[in-house]
């Protein structure tokens, strides 16, 4: 591995639209476009707004002849996959022996495959971990050249619908094969901004006609990963190495909506008997929302206080422009984690009176149907 | 005729009298992007050239702003509170940060004019 940073597919795309692109995870990518965070942040909440996100990985699970693929991932993540009807989505997360997580990902099956969506900076380590536990009983192919495309986005359907008229009728966290301008992609309901919206597995080749396609229509504009990440932060919604890591648990970090019922009994994933433990008894921490008085904005590192005591950490913080204001999460010791709680965020050493509140900070609106 | 001089930091330094205002500059509100909140020191607050006494906040990140001369802090732009943007819009006008009574103007030859600021962000790239 030399120091050069990986382009996308849409690297030119993003160089004629003046993105400011940084160093990500390994790839040059764009922080924003001329118009702003801000800008962007209200395009996506209002219209429809398109990403960048080919930089995450995306792989491919097969079973081997006389194996089930849902099983064999299932000794890996807590996620109910074995239920998964083929179109269905899932969101788990890859657990290690303590319980902690070593990423987040999205499980999709489509009756002969899994297609699984793990986060950028991860996901060549992922693949070895996955190649190591599953290489006898499934085919595993790594897809990191494809192209994923998200549109999100009240209007994300009303456009990705003329180009795939059936997506329109497709429910959060289902997905499907279409053909968009000749490329076969696979559409999921899902992304990362808690809006309703679409991500779009692209062939690498085919990934700038069809951003470009997606740019044309009235309602899209590009938006950068600033803007992904207020827009994730206000849906209340984990960044991996963030807010949840190798030392979080998903019961600590408010996922265990996202385990299985049955395996919350059963177990048979790594870490089970931590998490299940917790399950039963409660965990020694959790992950709250934070709502702070005034403008000053917390982020991730500051120390929650109470009083002299220090009970947790901001693990992500910042302006939420859906609200016109600084909003935060962070881990608190359980004893202190009750909405309603007031604590201190310690902000250059001063504290800033703040409040334990549900997450999430702006309302979900996924498409259910 | 006010004076203004430039920081390494990317301030500005307005000088009329015996009072500088300071800001940031075009450079760096690109930089930081849009700013969401200004945290600007009390009146009454002495300072030491180079000493951190303000914050900018961007959707991004928090940045220190750098007093660029000694003296004490005699007004802060309140206005900044309810309209940050104006740091974006302008940097150089309404989005000014604070004023400072200069406890020795010999500071003022350690910064750069515009010209050389100009030189300057030229060499960054």
């Amino acid at each position: 591995m030399g120091d050069s940073l990986k382009r996308t597919p849409l690297y030119d795309l993003h160089r004629e639209l003046g993105a400011r692109l940084v160093p990500f995870a390994g790839y040059e990518m764009p922080v924003q476009y001329p118009t702003g965070i801000l800008a962007e942040h209200a395009q996506t909440r209002t219209a429809a707004g398109l990403f960048d996100v080919s930089h995450m990985g995306q792989v491919r699970l097969t079973a081997k002849p006389g194996q089930n693929v849902a099983k064999a991932i299932e000794a890996l993540v807590p996620g109910d996959i074995a239920g998964l009807q083929p179109g269905q989505q899932r969101y788990t997360q890859l657990t290690n022996d303590d319980g902690g997580i070593l990423d987040d990902l999205m499980i999709t099956s489509t009756g002969d495959h899994l297609l699984m969506v793990f986060n950028a900076a991860c996901k060549e380590a992922d693949l070895a971990h996955v190649q190591k536990h599953l290489a006898a009983t499934c085919e595993i192919e790594p897809m990191f050249s494809r192209g994923l495309l998200a549109l999100q986005g009240p209007q994300a359907s009303q456009v990705l619908a003329r180009l795939a008229p059936q997506v329109a009728s497709m429910k959060f966290m289902t997905g499907a094969f279409f053909v968009i301008d000749g490329a076969r992609c696979y559409i999921t309901r899902s992304g990362y901004t808690g809006g309703d919206g679409f991500e779009i597995s692209t062939p690498a080749d085919a990934t700038d006609a069809i951003a470009r396609k997606l740019l044309a229509q009235p309602e899209v504009k590009p938006i950068g990963l600033g803007a992904r990440d207020s827009l994730r932060l206000e849906a209340g919604l984990c960044l991996y190495g963030h807010d949840i890591d190798t030392t979080t648990t998903p019961i600590e970090a408010g996922l265990l909506w996202s385990i299985g019922k049955e395996r919350r009994t059963q177990g048979g994933f790594p870490g089970a008997a931590v998490i299940q433990k917790q399950i039963a008894e409660g965990a020694p921490r959790k992950r709250v929302g934070l709502l702070p008085e005034g403008k000053a904005i917390a982020r991730e590192g500051a120390e929650i206080a109470i009083g002299a005591k220090t009970v947790g950490k901001v693990t992500s913080g910042g302006f939420a422009p859906t609200l016109g204001r600084a909003v935060a999460m962070g881990y608190v010791e359980r004893a202190h984690s009750a909405n309603g709680t007031k604590v201190d965020l310690v902000v250059r050493g001063k504290p800033v009176p703040a409040e334990i509140v549900p997450m999430p900070f702006v309302k979900h609106a996924y498409y259910r149907g | 005729m006010a004076d203004t001089k430039y920081t390494q930091e990317h301030e500005w330094l307005r000088v009329d009298g015996d009072v500088g205002t300071i800001g940031i500059t075009q450079y760096a509100q690109e930089q930081l992007g849009d700013v969401v909140f200004v945290d600007v020191p009390q009146a009454g607050r002495k300072v030491a050239k180079g000493e951190a006494c303000a914050v900018v906040e961007s959707v991004k990140a928090a940045s220190d702003i750098y007093a660029p001369v000694s003296g004490e802090v005699v007004e802060a732009n309140a206005a900044l509170a309810d309209t940050p943007g104006d740091v974006n819009a302008e940097p150089m006008g309404k989005g000014w940060f604070f004023k400072i009574k200069l406890s020795d103007k010999g500071e003022l030859s350690g910064l750069m004019d515009e010209a050389a600021y100009n030189d300057f962000v030229k060499s960054l790239g």
